[in-house]
């Protein structure tokens, strides 16, 4: 699960990354954003949406996006 | 009181109750917890504040319990931490970010009291300056701009940072809300680590004063 600050919330840890970048001789980057990756395993059928909504993210402040590595369901 | 893994101000917190009435500690995995006529949810940092400050604090035994009371009309009062827990399990409208400054902040502040009908200010005047501290990592309050305006509206912003106070970014300068029975209240600031003029204030007292006083019966 990919978790990330919504559009429109100050990020202050993504502007603060974002500031630190061109001392570091990285041009050209803009609009970080430092959200948080939870990795699980699932079994099919689990509701992992109910579970991004319930526990893992906080939809009135974050989007959550839901990546799977699993060798049958994608 | 409740106490969770990684509270830290629940003693605190019940020797300021102590000051107006009876306290005891109540842990987390309680699911029964009587006839109580208040509950506080103390600040800390419940089960280490993993993936978000009080996400994980809200599935504990005692929250299902502090539902129903909350549900009954009982008054709740969360402080810090606390209103992180109530705002996650939805008792409280929005949700508490990480400082604006990306530091945490420990300071004395002043915060205004903009409602006096809610079960944590009836004992206060509205306009009131209470000098408390604050102390957190993850106080800045927000919810969206049509929640904010209807919350503004029907006088449910319970407590403000005074003009150049506010630690956080909190929006709007919020420091605390309530809920629409005006029962439940959550705050960033620490009352109870102002209850004796010999650490700084004793402004704190009023937010227990008022739990005392709303948690007794409407005879008085």
């Amino acid at each position: 699960m990919l978790i990330r600050p919504k559009e429109g919330i100050l990020d202050p840890q993504g502007k603060a990354v974002e500031r630190a970048l061109p001392a570091l001789g990285f041009d050209g980057v803009s609009h970080v954003r430092v959200g948080r990756l939870v990795e699980l395993e699932a079994e099919d059928g689990a509701d992992l949406e109910a579970l991004c909504e319930k526990l893992l993210a906080n939809p009135l402040i974050e989007d959550y996006e839901i990546l799977s590595a699993g060798s049958e369901s994608g | 009181m409740l106490q969770f893994p990684g509270s830290c101000d629940e003693r605190d917190a019940v020797l300021a109750c102590e000051r107006v009435d009876e306290a005891r500690l109540v842990w987390h995995g309680e699911a029964e917890l009587g006839d109580l006529d208040a509950v506080v949810i103390p600040g800390g940092f419940s089960y280490g504040d993993y993936l978000r400050a009080g996400a994980i604090a809200r599935f504990a035994p005692a929250m299902e319990a502090v539902r129903a009371l909350a549900a009954a009309g009982r008054p709740v009062l969360g402080i810090c931490n606390g209103f992180q827990v109530l705002c996650e399990a939805g008792l409280l409208p929005g949700a508490l970010l990480p400082n604006a400054g990306l530091r945490f902040v420990c300071r004395q502040v002043e915060v205004e009291v903009e409602s006096t009908e809610t079960a944590a200010t009836a004992a206060c005047q509205r306009g009131d300056r209470l000098s408390i501290p604050v102390k957190h990592m993850s106080g800045r309050w927000f919810a969206p701009p049509r929640a904010l305006a209807e919350l503004e509206k029907s006088g449910r912003i319970v407590f403000r940072y005074a003009a150049g106070e506010n630690p956080n970014g909190s929006v709007a300068d919020v420091a605390g809300v309530a809920n629409e029975r005006r029962n439940v209240v959550g705050l960033m600031p620490h009352p109870e680590h102002a209850v004796d003029p010999l650490t700084g204030s004793a402004d704190g007292l009023k937010l227990f004063e008022s739990l005392v006083r709303s948690a007794a019966p409407a005879a008085v």
